[in-house]
C-alpha cells in the first residue's frame, strides 16, 4: 500500500530439495518495503516451503536470500539477525500452550530484544489491543477459541516488532465464522504499511489489500501480477484452471 | 399413622444394606458359597494380622533401637544437629501448608499432618525424645499459623528456604571442618539408618535430575560427538545391574585409585547412584522431548530465540511436565534401591537392620523390623506419590 522503492527482500534462483523431490525451483522475487505479497497456488506447490525459507525454517541449497541487506547462509548470528526481523504467523498457531497469553507475547521481547518486564508487557497490552483481546491477557491459549489464538500469534509476531511479517496458512485451520476476525486484524496490519508475504487461499483478502500475487505451482512461480491481472486476465491456463476451482464455490 | 402397604417387595428389592446384599452377594447358590469362603479368608487373614501386631510381635525390639533405626551410628552427643535439620523442615512444611491454604480442598488432612509428630510422642521412648518429637508438631503449627497469618510476607522466605534446605541439611548432618569449628565432622561411615537412605535418595535425585537433562538432551543433538557420547554412557549404565556399579565402586574403585587416596564409601555410593539414575532418567525425558510438537520449535526459532533459550523457556518446561509421573515413579524407585547399599556393607535402613537383629536379646525377630522398616518405605514412598499428584495439578498438566 504505502510502498517505497526500497528493496526488503530478494530472492535470486532459490532451489531446494527434499532428497530426490526438486521442493523450489529457482524461485525470483523482490519484495518492496511495506508491500504486501500474496502467494497461493495447489498444495505441494512449494509456497510454504518458500515463505519458511525466508527465515530459515527451511534451508534452501543454492541461489541467494538476501533480508533486510543481511544474506541468509550458515552463519548462525545472520539467521538470528533475520529472525528479529521478521514475524511469523503459523497454520496451527503454535502458541505455547505452557505460557499465559501475556507471556507468550512478551517472552520473545525480554530474552530476545533484552527489554525490561514492564516494557514489555506495556507493548503487550497494546498489540492486544490492537488485535481485539486485550481482556484475555491472563488466560492460557488452551482456554481461548481458534480464531482468538490465531491473534495471539499475530500479536506475538508483533511483540518483537518485525519489519516482515510471513503468515503461513493464516486461516486455513479456522472455522468459518472465525477466519473473519482473524484477517480483519491482518487487512489493518496491511493498510498500516506492514510489509507482508502472505500465503493464503482468501482470495477476498488479496484482492482487497495485495499490491501482487504470485501462483506457485510444482515448486515454481508459475504466475505474478496485481490483484487485477490475476483475477480479470490470467495469462496461464494452469493459474486460471486453479481460480476457477477455489472461486467456484 | 402410616399405612402399612399390603405387601412388601420381596428382599432382594429392598433398599438398605439388606436388600444390597441379597442383590450383589447372595444372589445365587455359587455368590453365597463364594461370599463365605472370601469373607472367612479376610476374617483369617486380618484377625490374625490384627493379633499379631497388638498381641504376639515384640516391638520392643523397635522401640529400643529407633534411634539406631533413624540415624545409625551417628554420636549421641550430636544428634540435635538432625534435630535442627527436622526442625527447619517441619515448619517448611507447616508454613506450606499454611500458605496454600486457600487452595487446599482437603484442609483438616493438611492440619492433621502436621500433628501426626504427636502421635509418635505416645510411644514409650525416653522423656526427652518425646518432648523433642512433640515439638515438630509445635514447630509446624506455628509454620502453619504464621503462614495462613501473613500469605504475603512468607511467600518468598518459605520458597527460598525450600531451594536452601538440602544444603542446610547436609551442612548440619556433616559439620564444618577446620579447627575450632562449632560444628565438629561427623564422617559418613557413621552416618545410617533412615538418615543414611534419606541422604542417598536425595543426592540421588538432587544430582542424576540435571545429569539425565543433559544426557536427554546430548542424544538429541545435532554434533555427533556428544549424541554418541550420550547414547554410549546410556546404553552402557542401562546394561547393567545397579548392584554390580556399587559393588565396582565399593570393591573395584580402590584397586585402581593411587595408594593413600581414598574416596568416602558414602560418597562412592551415591555417585554410583547418581549415574546410573542418570541413564533411567534421560530415556525418560526424552520421551517427553519427543512428545512436544515440532511446531514448538519453529515458533521459538522464528521469534529469534537462540536454541539454548528455545529449549529453556519452551521445550523443556512442557516436556518435563508431560513426564511428571514417570520421573516421580523413578524417584520412588530410586529411593527404595538404595537398599541395595545394605549388601555392599552400608547401614542404610536395611543395613541396619540387619545389624538390630544380630544383637543376641533380638534374634529372630525379624518380622517386627522388617515390617517396620516395610513402613517406613510406604509411607515415604507413598508421600512422594501424594506430592507429585498435588504437583500436576497445581502446574495443570492435562488441562492446558
Amino acid at each position: 500500500m504505502s510502498q517505497s522503492e526500497e528493496t526488503i527482500i530478494k530472492c535470486v534462483n532459490v532451489n531446494k530439495w527434499y532428497g530426490n523431490f526438486h521442493a523450489l525451483k529457482d524461485v525470483s522475487m523482490e519484495v518492496k518495503k511495506g508491500e504486501v505479497i500474496v502467494i497461493f497456488g495447489p498444495s505441494g506447490s512449494g509456497k510454504s516451503t518458500f515463505i519458511r525459507c525466508i527465515n530459515r525454517l527451511e534451508e534452501h541449497q543454492k541461489g541467494d536470500i538476501i533480508v533486510d541487506g543481511i544474506e541468509l547462509s550458515h552463519d548462525v548470528r545472520n539467521i538470528e539477525k533475520v529472525r528479529m526481523e521478521t514475524g511469523m504467523v503459523f497454520q496451527q498457531f503454535n502458541l505455547f500452550p505452557h505460557l499465559t497469553v501475556m507471556q507468550n507475547v512478551t517472552l520473545a521481547p525480554i530474552q530476545v530484544r533484552k527489554w525490561d518486564k514492564a516494557k514489555a508487557e506495556e507493548v503487550a497490552a497494546q498489540l492486544l489491543a490492537r488485535v481485539g483481546i486485550p481482556e484475555q491477557a491472563n488466560k492460557f491459549p488452551g482456554q481461548l477459541s481458534g480464531g482468538q489464538q490465531q491473534r495471539v500469534a499475530i500479536a506475538r509476531a508483533l511483540a518483537m516488532q518485525p519489519k516482515i511479517m510471513l503468515f503461513d496458512e493464516p486461516t486455513s485451520a479456522l472455522d468459518p465464522e472465525m477466519i473473519k476476525e482473524v484477517l480483519d486484524v491482518m487487512v489493518e496490519l496491511a493498510k498500516s504499511g506492514m510489509t507482508m508475504l502472505v500465503v493464503t487461499h482468501e482470495m477476498g483478502f488479496a484482492r482487497a489489500v495485495a499490491d501482487r500475487m504470485f501462483f506457485f505451482d510444482k515448486g515454481q512461480i508459475v504466475e505474478s501480477g496485481t490483484p487485477q491481472d490475476i483475477f480479470k486476465a490470467p495469462k496461464e491456463a494452469r493459474t486460471k484452471l486453479f481460480l476457477s476451482q477455489i472461486l467456484s464455490h | 399413622m402410616t399405612e402399612i402397604p399390603s405387601s412388601l417387595p420381596p428382599l432382594s428389592e429392598r433398599p438398605g444394606a439388606l436388600g444390597w446384599m441379597r442383590r450383589n452377594l447372595f444372589s445365587t447358590w455359587g455368590n453365597s458359597l463364594l461370599t463365605l469362603l472370601s469373607a472367612a479368608f479376610l476374617v483369617w487373614a486380618i484377625g490374625g494380622l490384627l493379633v499379631w501386631i497388638f498381641s504376639a510381635a515384640e516391638w520392643r525390639v523397635v522401640l529400643v533401637n529407633m534411634r539406631l533405626v533413624m540415624v545409625g551410628q551417628y554420636p549421641v552427643a550430636l544428634v540435635w544437629r538432625i534435630w535442627v535439620a527436622m526442625y527447619f523442615l517441619a515448619f517448611l512444611i507447616g508454613n506450606t501448608v499454611g500458605l496454600r491454604m486457600e487452595k487446599t480442598t482437603r484442609k483438616g488432612l493438611a492440619v492433621g499432618l502436621l500433628f501426626s509428630p504427636l502421635v509418635f510422642a505416645l510411644f514409650s521412648f525416653s522423656l526427652e525424645a518425646r518432648l523433642a518429637i512433640a515439638g515438630l508438631s509445635l514447630i509446624a503449627l506455628a509454620g502453619w499459623w504464621l503462614g495462613s497469618r501473613w500469605p504475603q510476607a512468607f511467600r518468598r522466605p518459605v520458597l527460598i528456604g525450600w531451594i536452601i534446605y538440602f544444603p542446610v541439611f547436609m551442612l548440619l548432618v556433616r559439620g564444618v571442618s577446620g579447627e575450632g569449628s562449632p560444628m565438629e565432622v561427623v564422617e559418613s561411615n557413621l552416618w545410617g539408618g533412615l538418615l543414611l537412605t534419606f541422604m542417598l535418595t536425595v543426592v540421588g535425585i538432587v544430582f542424576s535430575f540435571p545429569l539425565g537433562v543433559f544426557l536427554a538432551l546430548g542424544r538429541r543433538s545435532q554434533l555427533p560427538v556428544v549424541r554418541w557420547f550420550s547414547v554410549g554412557y546410556i546404553e552402557l549404565v542401562r546394561g547393567v545391574p545397579l548392584i554390580t556399579i556399587l559393588f565396582m565402586a565399593q570393591l573395584m574403585l580402590p584397586l585402581f585409585l593411587p595408594t593413600g587416596l581414598t574416596i568416602d564409601r558414602v560418597i562412592r555410593a551415591m555417585v554410583g547412584i547418581t549415574l546410573f539414575s542418570a541413564a533411567y532418567l534421560a530415556e525418560n525425558v526424552r520421551g517427553g522431548l519427543q512428545a512436544i510438537p515440532k511446531g514448538q520449535f519453529e515458533a521459538a526459532h522464528a521469534l529469534g530465540l537462540s536454541g539454548f533459550q528455545s529449549m529453556l523457556y519452551i521445550i523443556l518446561p512442557q516436556a518435563l511436565r508431560l513426564v511428571i509421573p514417570i520421573l516421580v515413579g523413578q524417584f520412588i524407585a530410586l529411593f527404595k534401591d538404595t537398599s541395595l547399599v545394605a549388601i555392599v556393607g552400608l547401614f542404610d535402613l536395611l543395613g541396619i537392620a540387619k545389624t538390630v537383629l544380630a544383637q543376641p536379646e533380638f534374634l529372630g525377630l525379624q518380622r517386627e523390623v522388617y515390617a517396620f522398616i516395610s513402613l517406613i518405605y510406604w509411607v515415604l514412598s507413598y508421600a512422594m506419590s501424594y506430592f507429585s499428584q498435588r504437583l500436576e495439578v497445581a502446574l495443570g498438566v492435562g488441562e492446558r
